[in-house]
């Protein structure tokens, strides 16, 4: 953050990076949501970052217990959640030993004193205080009893202690808007419409904001704090603006499909972390005819979802890697049977359980490879909030027009992450329309289009078309069960060939950055965009010969793709796994590329990929 | 329906399909086809909305032998995607068609739960005690000691009772019927389909091939009236060549008991009335099992509670008239800000 002092008492700022520190029960995530809220409301481009435990309350004051909410905001076009934040605020002890590690040296330490006792310190590991000794020298300190300010703050509501300590978040919130020059009404007003009916609640929230926002006043000389101010973001195309995170966008996608396709969408799914809230998204939206089962299993969730599919609706089922596992075999039915499916894998870390709250990007090879036999699908992947509308809606054209299953590959950073989102008019979107096969003439129901190989999608209640379908092999010419050699070798053949006709209904493969030839490129898919938008960016800063290019459509590959990556010298495949799309690459285009890979469950720091761009340089030459 | 009026009535003869059926000669899944298909011309099903939805298994073969819109699906999860079919579209009449394996083995789990939630549709198991598909391994119903390929001395296993399982999964439609017993059948599963709700229905079903006869010694024609009983709502429980023997109940016990009318001081009026509302006796009366007792088919059980794919879709009409669907609205909801 590079600085320059204003008018008013401001040091003019183009990004910052908060991150938000503090126990489970501390109320950090909502605290980052509302700060993200009045960013966004006031016009500055923000990405953020959830980081939370799997734990619901983990025990107080540890390590793992400590939930973090991370935002980068800026005057300048903000793609990633930031590498290093240059505030941290910390609740706790835990808080501080966690996140430490990733501040920006000289950056901002906001602590809460009050909460640095033996017990808390003791928990969270330092044997010393560190705000007693020299360990935090390289960073600005200030240390604040939030705990005792909070406490004084809403005394006069009569809370019991443990009640009144719940609003130390918005004391901080409080500060940390003063110190910004952010207003406060949006987010009164949002505790008023909350607490409509606990009005005790909503106004000692609101006077720990008032008191958080006081302090920074009143203790601007005596504790020398400063006060820092981050502008719009002016280049952002005119229209309506919402902050929206990926699940919730994906979502409204999927029943903006819907009502685009004028197909009625029936969700099957089961609980699982972190696409639960697509589950709660679309039950409540009963009023757009969208139907949500939530099942016994993840496997009967997609087996509701064939089951509406072959009535004649849409199918959606929703999970994360582990249950997509499960799902496997009832996907297998939906591309044998050629019914249309949208599945939407969440993905996080594996394997097994892994790290259920931290984001991966490893399930592409189950995605596009994992089901028994030749069984090939749309695979399309997000790649931030906003992407997730778009896709949803693809998902649903794909699926209805190619009668197969479609998997979106979002995961669980974009799922939680909010940014900024222009909002659509629904009205000028394309529509396209689903057709049903109603002619009794020559009908079979594995009688093909002609150009797409799509099947007839004939729905029960249709009279002279009555038929019956399952997972046994089909004749091609009838439909019937066929056990003959060469009518299965000509059956997976067409499965096949109509999956990679899709090529020729996607857009082409496009440099989001950059060149179409040249030096190197940085090949990346899904939540990585961002942090390879800015690294790419900055390489071409330092002159250096690089171009991004972002994979959407994961499966079928992008039709000029091949010839894309021929085009440069070396292509570095920047993804959150072992190397996966790295691996399908080479094994379509014989590419021999370079494979940059993170597993830690953390994004990519702009800086790694930056790093690697460089060492690339040299090697290349 | 009132289309239907003016087109000939359809016999179980409209219900073939131009498929040949392929079970092995005297499987009793044919004659459950045949019983089937005339339940159908029976009931004036409309082909068009009449759906089939089966497993893996011989008996999930089924779909492709009715002349209706039919669902061979995957090994277990039938109840799952009956479920979506039914959601999808309340219109529909579905039929399920499982086994002893793939009802109650590998989908277990789909059992239990489409009959907790009552999702309105007829579910036929056929049990034979034994996976024939797979050539004659041991079934979550066969009998203890049984001997099949994998069970080479004898099945271990406490074999488990369907009706029991549904009732205790919470069905509330629970009846059983034989096979070769085409006078009876077709009534119960009439009345399967008059059921609104999962209505579950306990077919034996002889393996000729890998399990021949199990359930003889209660589905032989000559003994039948003595080893079997048809029970009706209303009716006391009387069975027998004679007509003379009837289910008592021993208050002392807490037990069912069979006793010879006009012996040992039992009168007619001692006979248990059967009351299909009743779960105690139904749980009772699906216990019994032959030789001490009469094996008791027919509509066991039958309590109506509101459908899951009715619920569903009450919710769903209420929030269409409650709230507009305006798309644009609900994606503007909560804060925004607008750039010039």
């Amino acid at each position: 953050m590079n600085a320059q002092t204003n008018a008013q008492g401001f040091e003019e700022l183009d990004t910052v990076c908060i991150r938000f520190a503090g126990d489970s029960g501390d109320g950090m995530q909502l605290t980052g949501t509302q700060f993200s809220v009045v960013t966004a409301l006031e016009g500055s481009d923000l990405a953020t970052f959830p980081d939370f435990p799997a734990e619901i309350r983990a025990p107080v004051g540890t390590t793992f217990g400590v939930s973090a909410f991370q935002i980068n905001f800026g005057s300048v076009e903000v793609s990633t959640a930031g590498d290093e934040p240059d505030v941290l605020v910390a609740m706790n002890p835990a808080a501080l030993m966690v996140s430490l590690a990733g501040l920006r040296l000289g950056g901002l330490i906001i602590v809460d004193e009050g909460s640095f006792n033996k017990r808390n310190l003791d928990k969270a590991g330092y044997l010393e205080n560190p705000l007693e000794d020299d360990s935090l020298s390289d960073y600005q300190v200030q240390k604040l009893d939030i705990t005792k300010m909070t406490l004084e703050s809403v005394k006069e509501f009569g809370l019991g202690k443990k009640d009144a300590l719940r609003s130390k978040n918005m004391w901080t919130l409080g500060l940390i808007l003063w110190m910004f020059g952010r207003a406060r009404k949006p987010i009164t007003d949002w505790l008023e419409q909350k607490f409509k009916k606990l009005p005790d609640v909503a106004n000692a929230n609101i006077a720990a904001i008032n008191a958080g926002h006081a302090f920074g006043e009143t203790a601007e000389t005596s504790a020398n704090l400063s006060r820092y101010h981050v502008g719009q973001h002016t280049t952002e195309e005119s229209g309506e603006y919402r902050t929206v995170n990926g699940n919730q966008a994906l979502a409204w996608g999927l029943v903006a499909g819907s009502q685009l396709g004028n197909i009625p969408l029936l969700l099957g799914t089961y609980p699982i972390t972190p696409a639960s809230a697509l589950l709660h998204t679309l039950s409540g939206l009963k009023e757009y005819g969208v139907v949500t089962f939530q099942a016994e299993d993840e496997i009967a969730a997609v087996c509701g979802a064939i089951g509406a599919s072959f009535a004649g609706q849409l199918g959606v089922t929703s999970s994360s890697g582990p249950g997509i596992a499960l799902k496997t075999e009832a996907i297998g039915l939906a591309i044998s049977t050629e019914l249309p499916l949208v599945i939407i894998d969440v993905q996080r870390a594996g394997p097994s359980t892994g790290l259920p709250t931290k984001t991966e990007q490893s399930d592409l090879h189950q995605a596009v490879w994992g089901r028994n036999g030749d069984a090939p699908i749309v695979v399309l992947a997000t790649s931030n909030p906003h992407d997730c509308f778009d896709v949803g809606i693809e998902a649903v054209r794909l699926a209805t027009k190619y009668m197969t299953p479609v998997m979106v590959l979002s995961d669980g950073y974009i799922g939680n992450a909010s940014e900024p989102w222009r909002i659509p008019d629904i009205n000028t979107l394309d529509k396209f329309s689903v057709k049903y096969c109603t002619d009794p003439e020559g009908f079979h129901p594995f009688k093909r289009d002609p150009e797409t190989l799509a099947r007839v999608w004939a729905k029960p209640g249709t009279p002279d078309c009555l038929h019956r379908i399952g997972g046994i092999e089909k004749d091609y010419d009838t439909g019937h069960i066929s056990y003959e050699p060469g009518n299965h070798q000509k059956m997976t053949d067409v499965r096949a060939a109509k999956i990679a006709g899709v090529a020729n209904d996607i857009p082409e493969q496009e440099v989001s950055l950059g060149t179409s030839e040249g030096k190197l490129a940085v090949v990346g898919w899904g939540s990585t965009r961002g942090s390879i938008h800015q690294a790419v960016k900055r390489a071409r800063e330092e002159n250096i010969d690089v171009s991004h290019i972002h994979i959407s459509n994961i499966w079928p590959l992008p039709r000029n793709l091949k010839n894309l990556l021929n085009s440069f010298d070396k292509v570095i495949v920047a993804e959150m796994n072992k190397g996966q799309m790295n691996n399908l690459l080479r094994a379509e285009y014989l590419l021999d590329g370079h494979s940059l890979t993170k597993v830690s469950g953390q994004p990519f720091k702009i800086t790694e990929i930056l790093d690697c761009i460089r060492k690339q340089e040299v090697e290349v030459g | 329906m009132n289309e239907q009026t003016d087109i000939k009535k359809l016999t179980f003869k409209d219900f073939e399909t131009d498929q040949e059926v392929r079970w092995c000669p005297g499987c009793g899944d044919y004659a459950v086809l045949k019983a089937v298909q005339i339940t159908l011309a029976n009931i004036g099903a409309t082909p068009e909305n009449t759906v089939f939805v089966s497993g893996i298994g011989c008996s999930s073969r089924f779909p492709y032998y009715v002349e209706t819109y039919g669902f061979h699906t995957i090994h277990g999860r039938a109840p799952a995607v009956a479920t979506g079919v039914k959601l999808a579209n309340p219109d529909l009449d579905v039929w399920l068609v499982t086994g002893d394996g793939d009802g109650l083995s590998i989908g277990g789990n789909h059992m239990l739960h489409v009959l907790r939630r009552n999702v309105n549709m007829q579910i036929m198991l056929f049990n034979n005690e034994i996976y024939g598909l797979t050539k004659g391994q041991y079934s979550p119903t066969s009998k203890i000691g049984a001997k099949t390929p994998s069970t080479p001395l004898g099945s271990v296993d406490l074999p488990l009772n369907p009706c029991s399982f549904a009732l205790g999964a919470g069905a509330r439609f629970v009846a059983r019927g034989i096979d070769t017993a085409l006078k009876a059948l077709p009534g119960t599963l009439a009345r399967a389909k008059d059921h609104r709700g999962a209505s579950f229905v306990e077919i034996f079903q002889n393996c000729i091939v890998f399990n021949d006869k199990t359930f003889e010694h209660f589905t032989l024609k000559k003994e039948a009236a003595n080893t079997q009983i048809h029970v009706e709502h209303g009716k006391p429980m009387i069975y027998g060549k004679e007509k003379n023997m009837g289910l008592v109940f021993n208050q002392e016990k807490f037990v069912l008991e069979t006793a010879i009318i006009g012996e040992c001081g039992v009168r007619e009026d001692d006979v248990l009335v059967h009351n299909e509302t009743n779960k105690t006796m139904a749980q009772m009366l699906v216990e019994l099992t032959a030789p001490d007792f009469p094996v008791v088919c027919g509509v066991i059980y039958c309590n109506p509670e509101e459908s899951y794919d009715d619920a569903v879709h009450r919710q769903v009409e209420k929030a269409k008239e409650n709230k507009k669907a305006d798309f644009n609205a609900l994606i503007r909801q909560g804060r925004i800000w607008t750039v010039e």
